[in-house]
């Protein structure tokens, strides 16, 4: 099944929706406003009904994996359940209906909720304080790297360089980039941890920080990263937490007292605020004391149960985005942390742990296992052992769309060939985790009896496998103005 | 399971940790019960005011407008909201479709070629437009003429220090220029000339980025009309709640020739075996899961889902109804403006200048205005003086279609008493 686009679905002859009239005498835009302000050709929006469009969204919805029909173990991701009180809760019009530009006095409920989730955040990395303002994870790394770069130059130490493990997600160098420093990269060790070696010959006084994430993203503890922490404070940079795999120790540790300076934590994961198909999320960022002057501004404070936005923060690096940050979705992992309580979240570390090795039990003689376990809340396979078959990660990721599995996370991180990355979490049965085993065992059965089936997978979906290398080209002809198809959008034929 | 596993209990599984990091417990409250917990984040909700829509006043880059119902009705459906970035296209074309949908409608209502599949909001789709330009001219400067909004012209600053890039107040661009970056309508809701604006840009040889109001461009010229390279904006108007301010969403736009170097996720048609068209994520090789510190921006998860909202609205609305919400917010604030000059004291703070449904009063005694208004449930005007200087006893006020002629009387009544 497939679904026209709305564009080629309208209608000239669908009619605009009933709107309100102007009922005030005043002019028209074009008696006020001179020719070179107005639009010369209406926008080509489409013209549907509103059955149409419902229809329309409704089948495009039924052409997707969600969480809320499959299980979807994208490494990295943590594709908890998500709650839907959390929907509710954020629906309040009491939250939803706040406009940004009101007095403090009337948005007290609001403020409060944010310095509580500060408060919240605060305590399960264990930092001094926490902003809510940057809108995603990435955003979160880049804007405790400005905060790491003011923090070294008010002490007037032009600090240039940033380490990032080979392993580390791509928005850890390109975060790193965007503040204006140079990425050297630290390899890891055949252990899968990062090499003490490789960083004691790339530290200097020229780097400013360390950016790691722990567990790494192979799902291994950095077991020597208290070693890690002084290695680097030592040479007098930060030590950064990626906090996208916070969901392995809520309770257990605390990225603060490993000696992390700066710590950022996706509520779209952890605090499972919903990922949207891609967004939104939110990115908070926790600091230690070194840290805390250079936050963004407004930070929340609270005097004799008064909340106010501070804006006179003159170490600031200021702000980062607009107003203070998404704050449905604080609401959301707001939520998720009162209904969890401290116990609840340290519940849901251990299963997650729990899970992960588990599943990886399960599947350990049907793929490669590059590092031993056990693992913490997600582990990388390798598909490598299939390569005689001629079968890649690829091939089995389609082969599980088939079998009603989102797939796990592919090629990623970079360090393993063939990498599969997967994260159950802690919210899947333990059916689901017998029945995802059982899929990857039947698809391995399958790689050595019929590798052409694999080869062919998806077959069962909207579409089969898309040919992205002449999508490459097709929009290389486009831009080079050898083709009229844009391909990144539609466009109504020449009449 | 720990049997399964081969081990005697949950600790076997976490000895990586060095004990001295192991922690008893977490210092927060135990969990709660929905019910309880639905009663502690409405009793925080019930200290909050939310003033009625009719009655909002206020605008300066968050606005009240009808939202349709069907708009939560696409959005709240859990295929769409607890689906993952769509790394397996097959999987996940209904959000790849949606997005291919949404860049085509925003590169159609800004007329330029091409629009990327979201950004976290109006002020860092700005810096992301500058710091598209700062590469395409390898040029260290971005000017910026007159009211951009003070929370972009923030963002942009933070954003553009960290890459080594000027921003400077002004309005002729020179030789060290990569963009003029100007909002139209600007913050105080008035017009400026795009049209020169983006020919003194080009004559320096410099991009021209204009930061637009969506709706506005059911009857505004737009970006694409008047030669811009890049157009941006927020587009919470577009089917969002104001929420405190977020999560709404930013847009871009551009050239084509700029396409590659566009910010975060695009996406494109592409074609299976069977000649089925599809959707897929695009030009990957511009982002960071690819490039890593060469990728033309660090973005990854974006803000997919607001972006739905917005395409739901715009497709609701279609053209028609569009420029009907458009023509209703310009009326009503053009009667409103005219109703309020006339109030004693009262003036236009920029008589000379045009506006849509936004616009800059001069009072004397601005803020008390605002504490009376308050008082009467009336979320009254924006006072710009905080961030202005100049701008002592300005205060701006916007109209849409939610503000009825009742509404309209009323502001003046309490404003008169
Ligand atoms: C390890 C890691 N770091 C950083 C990020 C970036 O987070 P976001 O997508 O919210 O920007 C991700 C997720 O995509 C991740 O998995």
């Amino acid at each position: 099944m497939t679904e026209p686009l709305s564009f080629e679905k309208s209608r000239g002859s669908a009619g605009p929706p009933r709107l309100p009239d102007a009922n005030v005498t005043a002019p028209e835009p074009s008696q006020l406003l001179g020719p070179e302000h107005i639009r010369s050709k209406a926008p080509g929006l489409p013209r549907l009904s509103e059955p149409e469009i419902m229809r329309h969204y409704s089948r495009l919805a039924s052409m997707n994996y969600s969480i809320s029909e499959q299980f979807y173990p994208l490494g990295s991701c943590t594709m908890k359940y998500n709650p839907v009180v959390n929907e509710t809760a954020a629906a309040l019009p009491g939250f939803a209906g706040l406009h940004p530009y009101q007095d403090e006095d009337s948005v007290q409920g609001a403020l409060e909720l944010m310095w509580r989730l500060e408060r919240a955040l605060s305590a399960v990395v264990g930092v001094e304080r926490v902003t809510l303002q940057p809108a995603a994870g990435a955003h979160g790394e880049w804007t405790a790297l400005r905060m790491i770069q003011a923090y070294h130059h008010s002490r007037g130490d032009a600090r240039t360089e940033v380490l990032v493990p080979d392993s580390a997600h791509g928005t850890n160098p390109a975060s790193a980039a965007l503040s204006g420093f140079h990425v050297v990269e630290v390899r890891s060790g055949r252990d899968g941890r990062i090499s003490l070696a490789d960083l004691e010959s790339k530290l200097s006084p020229s780097v400013a920080a360390l950016m790691l994430t722990n567990p790494n993203t192979l799902g291994l503890f950095e077991r020597q990263i208290l070693d890690i922490a002084e290695m680097v404070h030592a040479t007098g940079a930060m030590l950064y937490y990626d906090g996208a795999n916070l969901n392995a120790f809520m309770g257990i540790c605390r990225p603060g007292d490993m000696g992390f300076d700066a710590v950022h934590m996706n509520l779209h994961k952890t605090f499972t605020t919903p990922h949207g198909g891609g967004g939104p999320g939110a990115g908070p960022v926790g600091v230690k004391a070194d840290l805390v002057p250079f936050l963004p501004t407004p930070t929340v404070e609270r005097t004799n149960g008064h909340l106010t936005l501070d804006f006179k923060r003159p170490k600031s690096i200021g702000r980062v985005r607009t107003f203070y940050g998404n704050f449905g979705m604080l609401v959301r992992a707001y939520a998720y942390i009162v209904a969890m309580g401290g116990d609840g979240l340290t519940q849901a570390s251990r299963d997650a742990v729990l899970s992960a090795n588990y599943l990886r039990k399960q599947v350990e003689d049907d793929l490669e296992m590059p590092h031993d376990g056990p693992c913490m809340h997600e582990f990388v396979a390798s598909a490598r052992n299939l390569a005689q078959d001629g079968i890649k990660a690829l091939d089995i990721a389609k082969a599980l769309l088939d079998r009603d599995f989102y797939a796990p996370t592919v090629y990623f991180p970079l360090v393993v060939p063939e990498a599969i990355m997967v994260e159950p979490t802690e919210t899947e049965s333990k059916a689901t985790l017998d029945a995802f085993g059982a899929a990857i065992k039947e698809i391995v059965a399958q790689a050595k009896t019929n590798p052409q089936a694999l080869h062919d997978a998806p077959q069962t979906l909207p579409v089969g496998r898309l040919d992205e290398v002449a999508a490459a080209r097709r929009i290389n002809a486009y831009l080079q103005g050898q083709s009229d198809d844009p391909v990144l959008r539609w466009k109504a034929a020449e009449k | 399971m720990l049997a399964a596993i081969g081990v005697q209990s949950m600790d076997e599984l976490l000895l990586d940790i060095p004990s001295s990091l192991r922690i008893k417990a977490l210092e927060l409250p135990a969990g709660l019960s929905e019910f309880e917990t639905m009663a502690e984040i409405a009793s925080l909700a019930a200290r909050n005011r939310v003033f009625p829509d009719r009655l909002t006043f206020r605008g300066g880059g968050v606005y009240r407008r009808f939202i349709p119902a069907a708009v939560a009705a696409v959005t709240s459906k859990p295929e769409f909201y607890t689906a993952y970035t769509p790394y397996q296209p097959e999987a996940s074309q209904g959000t790849l479709q949606a997005i291919f949908e949404f860049q085509t409608l925003i590169a159609e209502l800004t007329a330029l070629d091409v629009a990327n599949a979201s950004l976290y909001d109006g002020a860092t789709a700005v810096a992301e437009a500058a710091m598209m330009a700062h590469v395409h001219t390898g040029r260290n400067e971005v000017v910026v003429p007159g009211y951009l909004h003070p929370e972009y012209m923030e963002v942009l600053r933070v954003f553009s220090e960290g890459r080594g890039i000027k921003v400077r107040r002004g309005t002729e661009p020179g030789p060290k220029t990569a963009a003029v970056i100007f909002q139209q309508p600007d913050f105080l809701g008035l017009l400026v000339d795009a049209r020169s604006l983006t020919e003194s840009a080009h004559a320096a040889g410099a991009l021209a980025i204009a930061c637009v109001d969506p709706i506005s461009l059911a009857i505004l010229a737009p970006p694409g009309e008047y030669g811009a390279d890049i157009a941006v904006g927020e587009g919470q108007q577009l089917g969002l709640s104001p929420s405190y301010g977020g999560p709404h969403v930013g847009f871009i736009s551009c050239r084509k020739e700029l396409v590659r170097r566009l910010p975060g996720r695009l996406v494109g048609t592409a074609y299976d075996k069977q000649g089925r068209r599809g959707f897929t994520l695009a030009l990957a090789a511009r982002e960071q899961h690819i490039r890593r510190e060469k990728a033309t921006s660090n973005i990854c998860t974006n803000h997919s889902l607001c972006a739905l909202a917005a395409s739901v609205y715009m497709t609701y609305m279609g053209p028609d109804g569009l420029r009907q919400v458009a023509e209703v917010s310009f009326k009503r604030a053009h009667a409103l403006s005219e109703r309020l000059a006339a109030l004693p004291g009262w003036e236009p703070a920029f008589p000379d200048r045009q506006f849509l449904n936004e616009f800059p009063m001069r009072v004397p005694k601005g803020p008390a205005v605002v504490r009376k208004l308050a008082r009467k449930g009336i979320l009254g005007p924006l006072d710009v003086h905080r961030w202005f200087r100049e701008l002592k006893g300005v205060l701006t006020f916007t109209c849409t279609e939610v503000n009825d002629p009742r509404a309209l009387d009323e502001l003046v009544a309490a404003l008169e008493s």
